[in-house]
């Protein structure tokens, strides 16, 4: 139901959609799927998210402004500062100088809390590509080149408010993206290993194995899975180091998460298996392997980006949910999930709501996911309106 | 319709089996046994280590023989109703999982029946009214509440009801109702109490059956049969309700499989932050400190509550279609 449907078109539309017309037919795959893919406008914003989060996942130590460890006690839960870029100077007149105002700290006697007053006369002058706590890019490229950050190191520095410990919430917030988002694109890789060799031996051979591989789909999918999760993570040895609990959760995450992958590729070998260019193939006495890689394959992988698309979400809320509830990644590693722990904490976030930051960036991740899946899926099927 | 019943209760055994199986391994998974964990736990409290004791417990829980034999002596006291020994509460597990396993079956019947009835309407109007504001209004609803993780609204929830409203919500009853007998006043304040995670728990999933409701009708609302209706002169409402609306229901009433699933998991989160009575904290407990007689008892009590469920919305579909009836 276009607009094209009512008005008559003009004769240079036309001409263009002839040429048009003419330059699809001769189009790949891919440019098709590209074709279709723009219109839907949503999941090219998304798109655009998506790539931006996951910039920020690989330049997270060059993004952040201090290391995520850092923590200083005086700034306990001190308040997001705001950025201003004109500062006094010292002729009484106004220069150009990013800055953000310091804090005034006093000691509510009530209470015993840090109360933190913005002070406008003391401003924290910052800038960008400053140099600042080393770090190695990557774990290996020493370095101590930052984004943003203050001028003078010892200066107070949170843009979006500090912890607890006084550490600040930006840098542990976009060291965080690195661990969720790599949750979820590893996880789903792992997925896809399982989802597509038992999907595939499932829609490829059918009978009893098919048969088979399917009663253990349905019950995986009929069992809760956080009660499942946790009973797994709960077996992990508490003294693991942090990088194999990592690796760990993982594994815990995609031995249930392959179902969906491998219920789409059962689906699409079950309807190829039949269609007319296989059984060509096979009549011409292709061996099965090329058979499945050389020519069923290509028909299976904007499916399968879809799929895959559609998966990383429900890894990163399941990672965030087990690491909330503390049997999931386990400090000093920071994900989304283990930022969150500190919510539970009702008083906390009654004085420092700042810290439902990272849930923002879960909603905001798995939204854009979520909606670009829905375009490359819409876009990946050929026979759709 | 008896016999189709009882065919599906025969289909449920193999899966009550493996949902056995599954707890048993995670019973089994963490390394070292209980006995010994407990005979630690009373040495390091400074009680005397009753020797005899401990070897009775080793023979009824066959620690020390192969897993099979483990696997058989512990799902034959299930059978029978007992459950193993909480060494964490020091308390038989049977004692502590049903009360709490009531109010999980109970709150998440609750919020399936919310969750249908607040989808069912909404999903049918946003397809009657395709790109109507309302259309988009429940289409936004829903992509925000599907990427909403529950634990993120309960906590939101609770911020803005302390923070607005002064009031701290949490818990299913008022201290002066917890132990009481029954009576119509317990009933209302477990509703004053029971609506904040019915609200939580209900919102993810009452958005995705909004969308399937939406998609499933307009599936069906431009079938010639449909048209066929409206040209004979059949006044509209009454039309859609009688005819693609019973047809879009299938599939709506079949999502409970995989909602009840989502349902629990979701449960033993938000009842963790809202501090509930129910199974999962105590769950969440157990697993913590390994007490894995009670969570393989939750498991497994989990995994039966989903099989009733499945099992009540097959006989609910075999009711409301005649082709599963009858075939």
């Amino acid at each position: 139901m276009s607009v094209d449907t009512q008005l008559p078109p003009s004769d240079d539309d036309l001409l263009d959609r002839q040429i048009d017309a003419g330059r699809m037919q001769a189009a790949g795959q891919w440019v098709l799927i590209w074709h279709k893919f723009r219109k839907h406008k949503l999941a090219l914003v998304s798109l655009f998210v998506v790539g931006l989060i996951y910039l920020v996942a690989l330049f997270a130590e060059f993004l952040a402004p201090a290391d995520p460890g850092k923590f200083d006690p005086r700034y306990t839960f001190a308040p997001p500062q705001s950025i201003g870029l004109f500062a006094d100077d010292r002729q009484g007149g106004q220069s150009f100088q990013p800055h953000v105002t310091g804090y005034k700290i006093t000691l509510d006697v009530k209470s015993f809390r840090r109360v933190f007053v913005p002070d406008p006369d003391v401003i924290v002058p910052i800038g960008f590509f400053v140099q600042g706590q080393p770090y190695k890019m990557w774990g290996l490229f020493p370095s101590n080149l930052h984004f943003i950050g203050p001028l003078d190191q010892s200066q107070p520095f949170f843009l979006i408010g500090a912890d607890r410990l006084g550490r600040d919430l930006l840098s542990r917030t976009i060291h965080g993206t690195r661990i969720s988002m790599s949750i979820g694109l590893v996880g789903v890789g792992l997925s896809l290993l399982i989802g597509m060799t038992l999907g595939g031996i499932s829609g490829y051979y059918g009978g009893m194995v098919d048969r088979a591989i399917q009663r253990v789909i349905e019950f995986i999918r009929s069992v809760p899975t956080i009660p499942l999760w946790l009973g797994l993570a709960a077996a992990m040895p508490k003294d693991w180091p942090p990088l194999q609990i990592y690796f760990a959760i993982l594994i815990i995450l995609s031995l249930i998460g392959w179902t969906e992958i491998a219920r789409v590729v059962r689906g699409r070998f079950l309807s190829l298996r039949s269609d007319d260019f296989v059984i060509a193939a096979r009549l011409d006495g292709v061996s099965e392997f090329r058979l499945i890689m050389r020519h069923m394959m290509p028909s299976l992988y904007s499916h399968i980006i879809a799929a895959i698309t559609l998966a990383i979400p429900n890894m990163i809320l399941a990672e965030s949910s087990l690491s909330f509830l503390g049997l999931g990644l386990q400090p000093p590693i920071v994900s989304w999930g283990v930022l969150l722990q500190d919510t539970q904490n009702l008083r906390a976030i009654t004085q420092a709501p700042w810290l439902f930051v990272p849930g923002i960036c879960i909603v905001i991740a798995v939204l854009s996911l979520n909606f670009l899946g829905d375009g490359v899926r819409d876009a990946a099927d050929p026979y759709a309106k | 319709m008896l016999i189709y019943i009882l065919k599906r209760m025969l289909g449920m055994i193999p899966a009550m089996i493996a949902i056995s199986i599954l707890a048993f391994t995670v019973i089994q998974l963490p390394p070292g046994d209980y006995v010994s964990t407990y005979a630690a736990q009373l040495a390091q409290s400074g009680e005397t280590v009753d020797s005899d004791m401990l070897n009775s417990l080793r023979d009824r829980y066959g620690l020390g023989e192969n897993v099979v034999v483990q696997y058989f002596k512990w799902i034959g006291g299930v059978v029978q109703g007992d459950f193993g020994q909480s060494f964490e509460w020091n308390q038989p597990v049977t004692e502590l999982v049903w009360g709490r396993m009531a109010m999980t079956a109970l709150i998440s019947f609750v919020t399936l029946i919310v969750m249908w009835s607040f989808s069912l309407p909404i999903g049918v109007y946003s397809a009657v009214r395709q790109y109507s504001a309302v259309d988009y209004i429940a289409t936004a609803f829903a992509f925000l509440a599907m990427a909403t993780p529950n634990f993120l609204l309960a906590i939101l929830l609770l911020y803005v009801s302390t923070m607005w409203f002064g009031v701290s919500v949490g818990g299913l009853f008022s201290p002066e109702f917890v132990n009481a007998g029954f009576s119509l006043a317990k009933v209302w304040d477990f509703i004053t109490h029971a609506w904040i995670p019915v609200f939580v728990l209900g919102t993810a999933g009452t958005a995705s059956l909004i969308r399937i409701m939406r998609a499933n009708l307009l599936d069906e609302l431009h079938k010639p049969y449909v048209e066929a209706a409206r040209s004979k002169g059949m006044p509209e409402t009454r039309l859609i309700l009688t005819y693609p609306v019973r047809v879009a229901l299938n599939p709506f009433i079949s999502t409970v499989g995989w909602v009840l699933p989502a349902l629990i998991s979701g449960e033993l989160i938000v009842s963790t932050v809202l501090n509930l009575p129910t199974a999962g904290p105590l769950l969440l407990q157990a697993l913590k400190s390994q007490d894995m007689y009670l969570a393989g008892a939750f498991i497994l009590l989990n995994g039966g509550l989903v099989l009733i469920g499945t099992l009540i919305s097959d006989i609910l579909l075999a009711i409301s279609d005649p082709r599963i009836r009858l075939s």
